[in-house]
């Protein structure tokens, strides 16, 4: 155990926060969930792409830097600190690109990494369906193998940025005889595709962050294939947990905001009259670092060559849990004012994006498999506790 | 940067973890509460033959010259087991803060001597600390480091008046220690003295830290066995997902108590100027994970959870007393709440392992 950086890790630290400090964006950019806010995340992931500084764990090839797991929380410690924008293509470069990595063939990876790593080519994620939600093996949205096409048809629901994306990647049945988690693939289908219909559903924030994805006897070539036919279960399952689970949420995440909870309970110090606040404060700080030396440990467990344990599980309950508690308390310590939805500078100054992060923090527990769900998981495969 | 113990650590601990449970089961520690001294003397004899009592002793005084962050996984199991006999404390409390006497050239002839009793397992040393009122096992103590304000003495037992309580735990033997203050006795005062003491606060914290994530496995494993065994409308409790998230729950903090045990363990040893912070988080962790574990468990046992028949009750019990002992949850919230108001306290992600390096915090102070 050693818990000191190395002269390496420190330098690719220091050029990082120097190239965040030169361009990220002084002004706050509109949300990813308007078209305008959109494009200006869109053309932020390019100015990431130009310095080389898309998806640092990438290979060189794709415009990665061939970092490994400890130079990514490092990049992710740099990227919250400097405040820089929230990633618009987080379901292409966390959740796609490392199956594309693992499953991809060569021709794959060149059609379609580089043109995530540019922005040029935004994912939504399409797994749930209207009755497939906790329940993901109950798809019946179905992809028909024609010759060198797959024909699409049915639906699905929750499709985070599919508004405004480019493409979504998600499993389909493939097998009509198929049930359950048998019989499923893994496709990618540009959204401006013949026959696709997106309808944008409203957020509890009024914006519409996700819609129903129809689809009407949409072709796609073979190629969009992605792994085995038939064996997209096994491909979801099996992409590496870290990236699944930890690279989504990493832990700067949370400590930024920490941290920033910390500096309002300093401002309204004189006028916290709730001991419960104070505890809260405390609570949140200790719980942002022990995420943060969980994934370290984990980190450091896979750059060594271990595989990764029970944390995997339980990772998406902590982290959820501890945003709605740092919201929370945010929330009460803005007291009366934590309803006004800040609009000016002035305002944000003033309140924050508190209000913002409490609604979206609702979504934590439920989205990615609902907290319910993962208990189970945590019960029966690694408590091992009886299923029946 | 590489937070993963090594295979030997590893090896180690799976080694000392089997000797645990085969040595220090339930009937085990039920006899203890007979035994007139409240000691397994077989066992005490293994763990000294195994070079428990002198790992953390540097290699100079006769010992292994191991560290905190060495010794923390047996700790640990230590805890799994709820081993009675305060040996993680002599270890990881007693003996450093009589090394830190003799390196700073304080006390007299006696540490010398004292030291060189524990490591030939001839004596036993306890120490009582401001921030508990017992000292526990002190009836089979030989030595006793007491304290007074900032004056640290040495005593021998028969300077020393002790005074029987009962604990809700009866494994534990709690006795009130008073003593006559004398300068022959004494070993530091002053800074010295606060800084013996603080650091054995810390030491202390960090020790029933290990013991409370060693308590709270084991309590989940009793329950998962339970619920599995017992069966109500025709099939195991476990089935229901009410009992799962209850152990669910206990399972998710106890692995998120475990690196920040780990980290606190490393950085008394490289960075005192963050131990407070590390040790009351992990003390912090720890205690609220063994109550939440208690609580959970003692309700998936059902009625049989509320018996004195019940094993769980050994485990639960200590947990009930060392979340308290060395400083509880709010004495460790308060220190970092503290930490965290300081005018330059390094807030935010880039700072998890202070300013980048922790031994370079360690040489700046």
């Amino acid at each position: 155990m050693n818990l000191a950086y190395t002269e390496k890790q420190e330098t690719f630290r220091a050029e990082l926060r120097a190239w965040l400090a030169e361009n990220v964006p002084t002004e706050r950019l509109p949300s990813f969930d308007t078209a305008q806010g959109f494009e200006a995340h869109r053309a932020w992931e390019r100015t990431l792409a130009e310095g080389n500084w898309g998806m640092v764990t990438w290979p060189t090839e794709y415009g990665g830097r061939g970092c490994d797991l400890i130079e990514w929380l490092i990049f992710e410690e740099e990227y919250y600190r400097a405040g820089a924008p929230l990633r618009v293509n987080q379901n292409g470069i966390f959740l796609l690109a490392p199956t594309l990595m693992e499953y991809g063939t060569p021709e794959q990876k060149a059609r379609f990494i580089p043109a995530m790593a540019s922005g040029d080519e935004i994912w939504a994620q399409g797994w749930s369906e209207p009755n497939a939600g906790s329940d993901m093996a109950a798809i019946r949205c179905r992809a028909d193998r024609e010759g060198d096409e797959f024909v699409i048809n049915g639906q699905k629901i929750w499709s985070t940025r599919a508004v405004y994306a480019d493409w979504v990647f998600g499993l389909f049945r493939t097998d009509p005889e198929s049930s359950r988690h048998h019989g499923l693939s893994k496709i990618l289908v540009p959204l401006n595709s013949e026959g696709v219909t997106v309808r944008p559903i409203r957020q509890l924030n009024g914006l519409p962050g996700f819609a129903e994805i129809f689809f009407d006897n949409v072709r796609v070539p073979a190629f969009n294939l992605l792994g085995g036919e038939n064996e997209g279960w096994r491909i979801a399952m099996a992409t590496a947990g870290f990236e699944r689970g930890l690279m989504l949420r990493s832990p700067a995440r949370f400590q930024q905001a920490s941290k920033r909870l910390v500096e309002l309970y300093r401002e309204h110090g004189s006028d916290v009259i709730d001991p419960a606040i104070e505890s809260a404060v405390v609570r949140c700080y200790m719980d942002a670092e022990a995420y943060a030396l969980s994934t370290y440990q984990t980190a450091s467990k896979l750059c060594s060559g271990g595989s990764i344990g029970a944390e995997a599980s339980c990772n998406k309950i902590f982290w959820s849990e501890m945003d709605l508690l740092i919201h929370e308390t945010a929330m009460n310590l803005l007291g009366a004012k934590a309803e006004i939805e800040p609009e000016t500078a002035a305002d944000f100054a003033e309140l924050g994006s508190w209000l913002d992060g409490f609604m979206f923090a609702q979504s934590g527990p439920i989205y990615a498999g609902t907290n319910e769900i993962q208990r189970n998981i945590i019960a029966e495969r690694v408590l091992g506790m009886p299923r029946k | 940067m590489n937070f993963t113990f090594t295979q030997d650590q590893l090896d180690f601990q799976d080694a000392v973890a089997a000797m645990l449970r085969s040595e220090v089961t339930a009937d085990s520690i039920r006899a203890r509460w007979s035994a007139t001294d409240g000691t397994d003397r077989t066992f005490l004899k293994q763990a000294h033959d195994l070079g428990l009592s002198s790992m953390l002793v540097p290699e100079a005084l006769g010992g292994l010259g191991l560290t905190t962050g060495d010794f923390i996984l047996l700790a640990e199991a230590c805890g799994e087991v709820a081993l009675p006999e305060p040996i993680v404390e002599s270890v990881m409390v007693v003996l450093p803060m009589l090394v830190d006497i003799l390196d700073q050239g304080l006390g007299n002839s006696d540490v010398q001597r004292v030291i060189d009793g524990v490591l030939a397992g001839d004596l036993r040393v306890a120490v009582g600390h401001a921030i508990n009122p017992c000292i526990n096992y002190a009836d089979s103590a030989d030595w006793f480091v007491l304290s007074e304000g900032d004056n640290v003495y040495l005593l021998p037992r028969e300077a020393v008046v002790l005074e029987a309580q009962t604990s809700v735990d009866p494994s534990r033997r709690l006795f009130l220690a008073s003593f006559t203050t004398s300068a022959e006795y004494l070993v530091a005062d002053g800074d010295a003295g606060a800084n013996l003491l603080r650091a054995s606060l810390n030491r202390g914290a960090l020790a029933t830290s290990a013991q409370l994530v060693g308590l709270s496995r084991s309590m989940v494993d009793q329950s998962v066995q339970y619920a599995t065994d017992r069966e109500q409308f025709g099939r195991s409790i476990g089935a229901n997902q009410a009992v799962k998230h209850l152990l669910a729950d206990v399972a998710v903090q106890i692995e998120y108590a475990k690196p920040v045990l780990y980290r606190a363990a490393y950085t008394v040893g490289v960075s005192p100027t963050r131990a407070d912070f590390a040790v009351s988080h992990a003390k912090s962790a720890a205690a609220r994970t063994a109550l939440l574990a208690s609580r959970h468990c003692i309700q998936v046992h059902g009625a049989m959870g509320y018996t004195w028949e019940c094993d769980l009750q050994i485990w639960v019990k200590r947990a009930w007393a060392l979340a308290r002992e060395w400083g509880d949850q709010g004495f460790h919230n308060n220190r970092i709440h503290e930490w965290l108001l300081r005018k330059n306290a390094l807030l935010g992600p880039e700072f998890t392992f202070g300013r980048g390096s922790l031994t370079d915090i360690a040489k700046s102070g």
